[in-house]
């Protein structure tokens, strides 16, 4: 599949006054034309920060390094002017809180005829009436009605469908949903996602879903990136994540989904929280927390390598390869063929 | 929104019957005018006389009750000093002090609004830096101390402008750009504040992510949001058009309504005491209520509330 964005040794210091603090250690990560990439994670492993500081919107108390490609074309450290026309066109964004992400004193028709302006050149009657055709298509009824209403007066679901029709105002190539659901209730979650997934097949856009739950990743996802203490720590197609994570932390997130059928079960939780960015362990940042650990992983942070047979599937253990499933073991008669040269 | 406003309105009543009663209490309790006015070797019949007339021998809930229908009825009394009208005494002297606090206002906002929102733009740079340690500098220093140390810069050592007085637009100078200097100091301190506030919200990030430069994003999203604090600030300014420049006439001897409070008040001048406490306390409740009719226009979340409130 072709690359639509490719992030290259991302890296990020945010400036705390005295000194800088890393908080994301060289991240990469690709996203192909019309692909879904789950990115899933606990709050403040990293998952926002990578995407907000590819457009260049965390400010200039942030400094970045690394290569963020658009269509091959570099856009990090890009003019602000350059960036500016990207976002919102080329790459959309919405937000974890629907209703304070949207301006409180401005009616909705107004925030989304600020976007199709921007980004198609529409004014007037014909802005207005393609304002109501996006919120239509985003199952807002009474649309033209809507349009004079403020965000104050819709529900959180609603306002995160009219930040989805602003987000398509631009239509964009790749839409970058950041906890689109966290907000709002279950019932409400499912119906925009279904609306994500829905959008995603007739318009062909490429999908960077953030989450911290699993299950809403394993859903929607073609492939997911796991994060954690702001490195991608495993990254596989949806299928192999779930059928063999190498990761503990991974493994530790997939025990604590509920399952749908099966028995039921004790949840499992992984014990201790992530640490803060200024207080990174020196070798694997999941070492305090892992059941597996051993000094080894004190050491140095591990390599990102393929793991078991899938040529897209890369975990950062030392000790999964170890400890790995020993029914790939016993097939190939020969366990250290698992871990490349 | 009629019932809202009725409501304010009723309020804003209560308030000025309250300010009413206060002007009678504080300036019964605060000493006898015959003694003052007359002078304290006068013989008793005089302060007989005195007190018969201007009804001040009566119980004093008499003269509260008289002196409250009085003041319903628009009759304010006579000043004690000179005998005319309290009304006529003090509306003389208030062009004299809008003269000077308009203009003041004006230089509060020019300066105080700009400073505030780029003191927010340019957070913890030197800029910021520069004009909240202005801004501080401004607040700190008493308004008599700015009016003096300016007096004595531009009217002493340079010679430029008069120290004292009203006789031509040059004696309102000094008074005028020291209320305004003090006043923007505030102003920029509150803006920049609010525009913090507003700038860590999640729609300007939104804004940004849509595609807007940052001037725009500022322009038309933080801008708007931030106006409504400061709504707050400015009524409180417009409020003390009339009264708020008591301190500065006085140092710089401009004749309004400042500077007549201050004599009344010496002399137990009562009736014009009592105009000049209820014209302060109107202009801040109009002004007051204006500003909670401006928040309604400006903020559709507050338009709303009024609504389901008033229908």
């Amino acid at each position: 599949m072709e690359t639509l964005l490719s992030i290259e040794d991302l890296a990020i210091d945010f400036d705390q006054g005295k000194r800088f603090v890393r908080a994301l250690h060289g991240v990469s990560l690709t996203v192909a034309r019309g692909e879904v990439l789950g990115v899933v994670g606990e709050s403040g492993c990293g998952k926002s920060i990578t995407w907000l500081a590819a457009l260049g919107l965390l400010g200039s108390r942030a400094r970045i390094s690394g290569s963020v490609q658009l269509n091959g074309q570099e856009i990090a450290g890009a003019p602000e002017n350059d960036l500016a026309g990207l976002r919102g066109g080329r790459i959309a964004m919405i937000f974890q809180d629907p209703s304070s992400s949207l301006n409180p004193v401005h009616r909705i028709g107004r925030q989304i005829v600020e976007a199709l302006k921007l980004h198609r050149g529409m004014t007037g009657a014909s802005a207005d009436a393609e304002a109501a055709r996006l919120l239509d298509r985003v199952g807002i009824a009474n649309a033209t009605r809507r349009l004079r209403e403020y965000p104050h007066e819709m529900s959180g679901g609603m306002n995160q469908r009219i930040m989805i029709a602003m987000a398509l105002a631009g239509e964009p190539d790749l839409l970058i949903a950041d906890e689109p659901t966290t907000a709002l209730d279950a019932t409400i979650q499912a119906q925009i996602l279904d609306l994500l997934t829905e959008l995603r097949r007739d318009s062909g856009m490429a999908l960077v879903l953030i989450s911290h739950d699993l299950g809403v990743v394993a859903d929607m996802s073609d492939r997911v990136a796991v994060m954690y203490g702001g490195r991608v720590i495993e990254e596989a197609d949806t299928g192999s994540l779930f059928d063999s994570p190498a990761h503990p932390y991974t493994k530790g997130l997939i025990a604590a989904l509920p399952d749908i059928d099966g028995p039921r079960r004790r949840l499992e939780s992984i014990p201790g929280t992530v640490p803060a960015p200024d207080r990174l362990p020196p070798g694997c940042s999941f070492a305090p927390r892992c059941a597996i650990a051993s000094k080894i992983c004190d050491a140095r942070m591990p390599a990102f390598l393929p793991y078991g047979e899938s040529q897209s599937h890369f975990a950062a253990c030392v000790k999964c390869r170890d400890e790995k499933p020993a029914e790939s073991a016993r097939l190939s008669g020969n366990k250290h063929v698992l871990v490349p040269a | 929104m009629v019932q809202y406003l009725l409501m304010k309105i009723f309020r804003a009543l209560v308030t000025v019957t309250l300010i009413v009663s206060a002007a009678f209490v504080v300036l019964r309790l605060s000493g006898d005018p015959a003694i003052i006015i007359l002078g304290p070797e006068a013989p008793p019949e005089a302060f007989e006389a005195f007190r018969r007339n201007w009804g001040l021998d009566q119980p004093i809930w008499v003269q509260y009750f008289k002196y409250f229908v009085a003041v319903a009825q628009g009759d304010l009394g006579n000043s004690m000093r000179d005998g005319r009208s309290a009304l006529v005494v003090v509306g003389e002297r208030i062009p004299l002090t809008l003269a000077i606090t308009l203009p003041a206002l004006f230089i509060k906002l020019a300066i105080g609004l700009p400073a505030g929102v780029v003191a927010a733009l340019y957070r913890n740079t030197w800029v910021d830096r520069l004009i909240m340690m202005l801004s501080v500098a401004g607040f700190t220093v008493p308004s008599f101390v700015l009016g003096l140390v300016l007096a004595m810069i531009f009217a002493v050592w340079l010679g430029w402008l008069p120290s004292g007085g009203s006789d031509t637009w040059a004696h309102a100078v000094l008074p005028t750009v020291t209320m305004g200097l003090v006043g923007a100091a505030v102003i920029a301190r509150f803006t920049r504040s609010a525009m913090l506030e507003v700038l860590g919200q999640p729609y300007i990030r939104t804004a940004s992510a849509k595609g807007l430069l940052w001037r725009n994003v500022v322009r038309s999203h933080a801008l708007p949001n931030a106006a409504i604090p400061t709504l707050t600030i400015i009524g409180f300014l417009v409020g003390s058009l009339v009264a708020g420049a008591v301190v500065v006439e006085s140092v710089f001897s401009w004749p309004g309504v400042g500077r007549l409070l201050v004599n009344a008040v010496a002399n137990r001048d009562l009736a014009v005491v009592q105009v000049i406490l209820l014209l302060v306390g109107l202009t801040m409740v109009g002004a007051n209520l204006a500003v909670d009719i401006l928040y309604g226009i400006v903020d559709p979340r507050l338009r709303i509330k009024r609504l389901q409130a008033g229908s």
